[in-house]
């Protein structure tokens, strides 16, 4: 089942999970077949990422059709700060030449966030436009109007951050991007459960869901320093002083960030609207298995596709 | 005629609202804050980094336009009010530094590349978007694609 019909079924069939590829830089092809093969079995979907916190990697097309290849489900992420509107269309276009069709259109981190922060910052589009745009190509048209036939059945996506201010206005702003023609929202991670289920209740309110899926991100880490570091130096990121101190102050560090996360999971499925999971997985063991069996989603999907895998 | 009209704008604006002169202004759907003083530049709503206090994620010493363009808003009689859920079309940089009074006495601010037009209207409409791929459509597209 692809992650458009799971998302999109009338009666939620069990909940999605997704997840963000590790960037990728050297290695070719077989470092990406390693993390696929870690990946495969729990997700649906796995996000190509576009320069993740503004470091330049290995281009998000050509992870999504690595992957492809590899016969995962791949997202494209698309942000908006490095590319202007024509690269931005262009890199859609691409894509789906390739067989890519889900497109998950974001903003992104300033280029201050990164390690180049000289470098000229784009945002000739911002993330509802470029929401808007993707549908645009969808619709079967560039944005000058020019045709594109045939034209590619995307499934579009956005992102939203139930977790930073101003809290009361983020639903209105995810329905702006359910109007320009998004039909899923993975949701940053967030380590405040009462944001996530206000939120959630928000969106229902707005009508955000049920016409787009809700995909409320996981983060696993190792431990309280990643939870610190999350807290001090990522803008939009906020962890509660009292979950750094039950991770930092358990006897196993590793096992109590995991329970964490178990905890937030479960809120996060049980908040209406919520379709699914989205996984960003720092800690690259087994953990991510152990998190799906623990909430009963399956794991063990297999992969096909050209280079099929041992899973 | 047109760039005296420029300056005269911008000496008005520039001390009130550090207008950049985008040439299309949307100060009254923004509850009167200039969207192109965010260092994004971003036209509708938020990025996803504003942190906590609600400073801005790119210069953390000043609030987040979009927390203060909100705020400002919400507080407006409903036209006023409801402008920041407007979706707005993306920049037309050719506008920049022309005088975004004359662009709307002629309504060359509100001219988009055809493309956004028709999806405009297809929502206007109410036309289902056209990114609404459905699971029938969808199943036959993504062949090869694991389940
Ligand atoms: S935090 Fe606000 S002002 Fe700063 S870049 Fe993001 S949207 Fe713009």
């Amino acid at each position: 089942m692809t992650l458009a019909e799971l998302l999109t079924a009338p009666e939620p069939y069990r909940p999605a999970v997704t997840a963000e590829f590790p960037a990728l830089d050297g290695g070719g092809l077989e470092a990406a077949a390693a993390h696929a093969s870690r990946l495969a079995p729990y997700v649906d979907a796995v996000n190509a990422t576009d320069n993740p916190a503004a470091h330049a990697h290995a281009s998000n097309v050509a992870v999504a059709v690595a992957l492809y290849r590899l016969g995962l489900e791949p997202v494209l992420q698309v942000a908006c700060r490095d590319k202007n509107r024509l690269a931005v269309q262009a890199d859609i276009v691409g894509a789906a030449l390739h067989g890519v069709t889900n497109v998950c259109c974001m903003t992104g981190d300033d280029t201050t966030a990164g390690d180049e922060p000289e470098a000229q910052r784009v945002f000739d589009l911002d993330g509802p436009q470029a929401v808007r745009t993707a549908a645009v190509l969808a619709g079967g048209r560039y944005l000058s109007g020019r045709p594109l036939s045939p034209a590619p059945p995307l499934f579009i996506g956005a992102v939203e951050n139930p977790g930073a201010p101003p809290f009361e206005e983020r639903a209105k702003r995810a329905l702006k991007k359910v109007r320009a023609g998004a039909r899923f929202l993975q949701l940053q991670i967030c380590y405040r459960p009462e944001r996530i289920s206000a939120f959630c209740e928000r969106a229902e309110a707005e009508g955000v869901t049920p016409a787009a899926a809700l995909l409320p991100t996981v983060a696993l880490v190792k431990g309280a320093r990643a939870l610190r570091y999350m807290d001090a130096k990522v803008p939009g990121i906020s962890v509660p002083q009292e979950v750094v101190e039950r991770v930092e102050n358990a006897s196993d560090e590793r096992e109590a960030s995991y329970q964490v996360s178990l905890e937030l999971a479960r809120n996060a499925l049980a908040q209406p609207g919520v379709r699914g999971l989205h996984i960003t997985d720092f800690r690259h063991d087994d953990t991510l298995g152990r998190l799906c069996s623990d909430l009963g989603l399956p794991t063990m999907r297999t992969a096909q596709g050209e280079d099929a895998m041992a899973v | 005629m047109a760039t005296l009209l420029a300056t005269i704008e911008h000496a008005v604006k520039k001390p009130v609202w550090d207008c950049r002169m985008c040439g299309q202004c949307v100060l009254h759907s923004t509850g009167f804050t200039c969207p192109m003083t965010c260092p994004k530049s971003l036209r509708n709503g938020p990025c996803g980094g504003v942190r906590e206090d609600g400073a801005c994620e790119v210069d953390p010493t000043m609030t987040c336009v979009w927390v203060k363009a909100y705020g400002r808003a919400r507080r407006l009689p409903p036209p006023l009010r409801d402008g920041v859920d407007e979706l707005r079309a993306p920049v037309d940089v050719r506008l920049q530094g022309t005088s975004s009074w004359a662009n709307l006495a002629t309504g060359r601010d509100r001219r988009r590349p055809e493309g956004w037009e028709a999806a405009e209207r297809a929502a206007a409409s109410g036309a289902a978007p056209p990114a609404a791929v459905g699971p029938a459509e969808d199943a036959q597209d993504a062949e090869g694609v694991p389940n």
